[in-house]
């Protein structure tokens, strides 16, 4: 009985590390899905196609290019800054919906990224390089040790040069289109712009976490992305749930992040108690349709039980 | 300063909600003009204003300011030379973001906006300076959410907004109809005040007919699209609401049936 216990536990421990670590690079997405979700509030269904872009351009740019990896991640992040692009025109120039914007070119990246793959919709990267064994042939530290600390560090990197983007004229006028299209146009900000850079900038991270997500699970999948949108709405909720009383905005874009890596320890927790990998992506969706319905319902509450046919006290 | 000539405007064309919102607008403001407009509902005062900020193209005419035809222009580009405060205080902010951060916003209007901070440290102390003179007390909230403010407070806001940045003229629509008569009368002070303060040209949508004699050197009165009655200084002091009811049914032919009107009086 004892055996199993520790056999459970130490199991548990070892599923929920790697949660950790791959929460650590997804949260790259997630902060990019924190941009147009939050701050612009359209959710950008391209991220499925993007994500999937960047591992793929990554693979192949690694396997086939023999390029050095690290390379590889910046051409896949301009890879799906042009997808973001893509949309960013098919929503402002044409005014196609967001969402439909972002279908369209999420069904086109479907194709493109077969193609880039070469036909084949997975492709191993056992025996090249990745950032991570580059550095761990560097330093002699352990692979594990190398994926936190490459992982932390550049989500650290992202949240701080988030932080001063959206400080600078750029970068509040994209908070104000978010928050008053009116307004800032009328304070003399081309909002078709500023979505369009929301876009080419949310789909550069996503490309990018996708990137160190294949480089971290040794292969890029043409279905690696998919839900992804799904995960990043999850993680965004989960953050602000656990973190929603810190009032700052850097703070805002770290518990994103930290909602990404609580989002597949839970993952890995639940993988461990046996749950079907297949049932991961509905109760994703649960919890977002969770977090989105339940403070409809509280205000409906609140209005039914509030109402009184006589009118009650004045002072209340 | 602002020069309109022939402007003509129908929306839907071709359906059959066809409306011929503006009917050949002519209209030549001078430097430091302060022109109130009255109107009946869908005369297309609004539709003025909004076409002078760019909020839809125009169909034929020419908008000019200072000489420089904006007719063509983008919206956000026309901001360069408009201040503009809406009906609707929600409409003029910001909700989520900083009282600060809106007047930092504001005071860039039609500026290039580049990787420059935000805000840089030397505004504070102007925006606190000019937030005082509100009377409102928002200079210690500068850090603030601006959705925190009640409607009047962001109106005065926005209207502070509207000119921190000095504009060449200054679109009012209808900007205290929303408030209730105390906190309505306050923000109307405050807009006389910063107008003459600094010689700003500037159009004001009213409903009320006793601000619209009482506010500005120059009133005119649109109706079905088109401006029936303009008239400026000595003459429109002399202006009783009765005057203004008499005209508006001796040039359209209807009476004045509008209840807003006529319990403005």
């Amino acid at each position: 009985m004892v055996t199993f216990w520790i056999t459970f536990l130490t199991g548990l421990l070892f599923s929920l590390r790697g949660g950790l670590i791959q929460g650590i690079f997804w949260s790259i997405m997630v902060l990019g899905v924190y941009i147009t979700f939050r701050l612009l509030d359209i959710a950008d269904m391209t991220v499925d196609g993007s994500f999937a872009l960047g591992g793929c351009v990554c693979v192949m740019l690694v396997v086939n290019k023999e390029m050095n990896p690290a390379l590889a991640i910046v051409i896949a992040t301009f890879a799906g800054c042009v997808a973001g692009a893509v949309t960013g025109i098919l929503h402002t120039v044409f005014e196609i919906p967001a969402i439909l914007a972002g279908i369209l070119t999420q069904i086109s990246l479907w194709s493109i990224n077969l193609r880039i793959m070469g036909g084949k919709s997975n492709i191993p990267l056992l025996k090249t390089r990745t950032i991570f064994s580059d550095l761990v042939d560097v330093t002699g530290l352990s692979s594990t040790v190398v994926y936190f600390i490459l992982g932390f560090v550049i989500c650290v990197i992202m949240v701080v040069l988030l932080y001063w983007f959206f400080g600078t004229e750029i970068g509040s006028a994209l908070r104000a289109t978010g928050n008053n299209e009116d307004m800032i146009r009328a304070l003399g900000v081309d909002t078709k712009m500023t979505k369009l850079l929301a876009l080419i900038l949310s789909n550069g991270l996503v490309a990018m976490s996708g990137a160190l997500v294949a480089q971290y699970q040794k292969y890029g999948d043409v279905g690696m992305g998919a839900g992804a949108i799904v995960i990043g709405l999850a993680s965004i909720v989960i953050g602000e749930v656990l973190f929603g009383w810190l009032r700052s905005f850097w703070c805002k874009l770290a518990a994103a992040a930290a909602g990404a890596c609580v989002y597949f320890m839970i993952r890995a927790f639940v993988l461990r108690l046996g749950m079907n990998a297949n049932d991961m992506k509905l109760l994703s969706a649960v919890i977002v349709a969770l977090a989105l319905c339940i403070p409809v319902v509280l205000q409906k509450w609140e209005l039914k039980r509030s109402y009184s046919e006589k009118g009650g006290d004045e002072s209340c | 300063m602002l020069t309109i000539t022939n402007v003509r405007k129908t929306f839907n064309k071709g359906t059959v909600n066809e409306k011929k919102a503006l009917n050949g607008i002519n209209l030549h403001l001078n430097e430091g003009d302060f022109v109130t407009i009255i109107g009946g509902n869908g005369a297309g005062k609004s539709t003025m204003l909004n076409m002078i900020a760019g909020v839809y193209p125009i169909d034929t005419g020419k908008i000019e300011i200072d000489g420089i035809n904006i007719s063509r222009e983008p919206e956000y580009k026309r901001a360069k030379y408009i201040g503009r405060v809406f009906q609707d205080p929600m409409r003029g902010t910001a909700a989520g973001m900083e009282i600060q951060e809106n007047l930092a916003l504001a005071m860039r209007r039609g500026e290039p906006r580049g990787l420059k901070w935000g805000i840089q440290k030397e505004e504070h102390d102007e925006y606190a300076y000019a937030l005082k003179r509100l009377g409102l007390g928002l200079e210690k909230r500068m850090s603030s959410k601006v959705g925190l403010l009640s409607g009047g407070q962001r109106q005065a806001l926005t209207l502070l907004m509207a000119t921190l940045k000095r504009p060449k003229l200054l679109l009012l629509d209808e900007h205290t109809a929303a408030l209730d008569p105390k906190t309505a009368s306050k923000v109307l002070n405050l807009t006389e005040e910063i107008i003459t303060e600094q010689n700003l040209t500037a159009l004001m949508v009213t409903h009320n007919m006793n601000d619209a004699i009482h506010i500005g050197n120059r009133l005119i009165m649109m109706h079905e699209g088109r401006i029936i009655y303009d008239i400026a200084g000595e003459e429109k002091k002399k202006l009783k609401v009765e005057d203004l009811l008499h005209k508006f049914e001796e040039a359209s032919g209807e009476t004045f049936a509008n209840d807003r009107m006529m319990l403005a009086k």
